[in-house]
């Protein structure tokens, strides 16, 4: 039994118990060991007052029917469990794109966290906020703040970009005194240090290599 | 069992009352039941549009409170048999109803005609939320104008949160050469930013101000341009496939809206 002592480690805290299981052997050698821990060689925890439980997995993901397992493994006389939690790191929501289709009336706000794709327009007087890139397949004539969280290398893109105003992390624009150029047709806007500049969209992987994975032909 | 139709826009003057009038009267023009009700409670103004003001014994808040029962609150057309006005009261404001009360009342009202047309307050408050319980359909106003619009795009997306999610659009008080010489926000441009269909444009005319004084729907008076566009209106609502007005107004016909406006 010792090879597998070191998979299930147990810590007393001010609050309870921390049961920090091994992410990298089979899950039903920790039902084992836990068994065993609990049972044999630990088997005076199973005796104090009440105690809470708080099962940390590491980066092991579980299934529903594994949980309840381990949940009944442990729930036991004293023991309850409170949390059983696994570490997974959060995907980066600026690496994949969220698509949204339909219209942002006046007095709308669509709000995202992760970079948006909308397919539809953007009336004036709504809004469309993210907290990485726009891109508007549709008209743009309301608000667009991208990068609102802060994140300055936001773009925001419409194939019809006629917005009332424009924002990009803290900087504002009010188009189209502030811009170098009248056109509207597949326009995208980015920050050029304090400066918001609007381009075509084409070049867009010229000012944003990292945007979005670049096509470079067969 | 009839439809409810609420009249809506947002923003004031843009010509709800006049179009709650002009409809209801047309539909009735064409034979059909109607129910007007008038929800805009302490601002009640659809009565006088009608001429009906001084033969108003009851009204909508006291159907709410039971002080008198729904058909003697309903006030008679004196044009026609089939065309009845429910008024609001003008002494209370709009929290003396809840939304469910005018629920009720609407959905009493479609049992016995076939439109019930529902002439809904500015703003989109508590008033709104009244005039928008009962109804099946909607029909938003608009003027071509910037702010008008505006308000007309709030109100369709407040509209779909009451799940009414295909209204239909009339633009009211539209100038063909004020249009045409870019002066004015043209129909194609209103349409593109609203995206819902077209019931009907309205031709700005004088006559209409002159009928509303006199207590005289303007749709009475074949003569006047708006009267037709209001009766293609009704006609669409019935179903019929109407040209629209813009289409009408060319050639020979345009000549003679021109003349009316004393531009030719």
């Amino acid at each position: 039994m010792a090879r597998n002592q070191h998979h299930v480690t147990i810590k007393g805290r001010r609050d309870g118990l921390v049961f920090v299981l091994d992410d990298r052997c089979p899950f039903s050698d920790l039902l084992g060991e836990l068994e065993f821990k609990l049972e044999k060689s630990h088997n005076k925890l199973l005796t104090g007052p009440l105690m809470h439980v708080h099962v940390q997995l590491g980066k092991r993901q579980i299934t529903e029917a594994e949980r309840e397992a381990l949940h009944n493994m442990i729930n036991r006389r004293n023991l309850v469990v409170q949390k059983i939690e696994s570490d997974v790191a959060e995907p980066d929501p600026h690496s994949t794109h969220k698509v949204l289709t339909g219209i942002v009336r006046s007095g709308q706000v669509l709000r995202h966290v992760g970079n948006l794709i909308f397919i539809g327009d953007v009336n004036p007087g709504g809004t469309i906020q993210a907290s990485g890139d726009i891109y508007v397949l549709g008209a743009l004539r309301g608000v667009a703040h991208a990068g609102d969280a802060g994140r300055r290398e936001s773009v925001i893109a419409a194939s019809y970009m006629k917005p009332t105003q424009l924002r990009i992390a803290d900087v504002i624009s009010r188009p189209p005194e502030e811009w170098g150029t009248s056109d509207t047709a597949m326009m995208f806007a980015y920050l050029e240090g304090e400066r918001m500049e609007v381009e075509k969209i084409v070049h867009l992987p010229r000012h944003r290599p990292n945007a979005v994975e670049i096509y470079k032909g067969e | 069992m009839g439809e409810a139709i609420v009249i809506t826009s947002g923003k004031g003057g843009v010509g709800k009352t006049t179009s709650s009038a002009n409809i209801g009267t047309a539909l009735a023009l064409l034979g059909k039941k109607v129910c007007m009700v008038d929800t805009d409670i302490g601002l009640r103004n659809l009565d006088v549009v009608m001429g009906l003001e001084n033969r108003i014994i009851y009204d909508l808040v006291d159907v709410v409170e039971e002080r008198c029962r729904l058909e003697q609150a309903l006030v008679k057309d004196k044009r026609f048999d089939e065309l009845y006005l429910l008024p609001a009261a003008q002494t209370k404001d709009k929290h003396a109803v809840e939304p469910e009360d005018v629920k009720k009342i609407v959905d009493m009202l479609k049992k016995r005609y076939d439109y019930v047309i529902i002439d809904c307050p500015a703003g989109i408050e508590q008033g709104f939320r009244n005039a928008v319980a009962g109804a099946d359909q909607a029909i938003v106003v608009t003027t071509p104008e910037y702010a008008a619009v505006r308000d007309a795009d709030r109100i369709i997306g407040l509209l779909a949160k009451e799940g009414i999610h295909t209204p239909k659009l009339v633009i009211n008080r539209t100038r063909i050469n004020m249009m045409k010489s870019g002066d004015m926000l043209d129909i194609d441009e209103i349409c593109q930013v609203l995206a819902i269909d077209l019931l009907g444009i309205v031709p700005d005319d004088e006559y209409v101000i002159k009928a509303a004084n006199a207590g005289e729907p303007t749709v009475m008076n074949p003569s006047s341009k708006a009267a037709i566009a209001y009766r293609n209106i009704a006609r669409r609502i019935l179903g019929d496939s109407v040209p629209l007005m813009a289409m009408e107004e060319k050639g020979g016909i345009l000549s003679k809206v021109k003349k009316l406006f004393g531009i030719g």
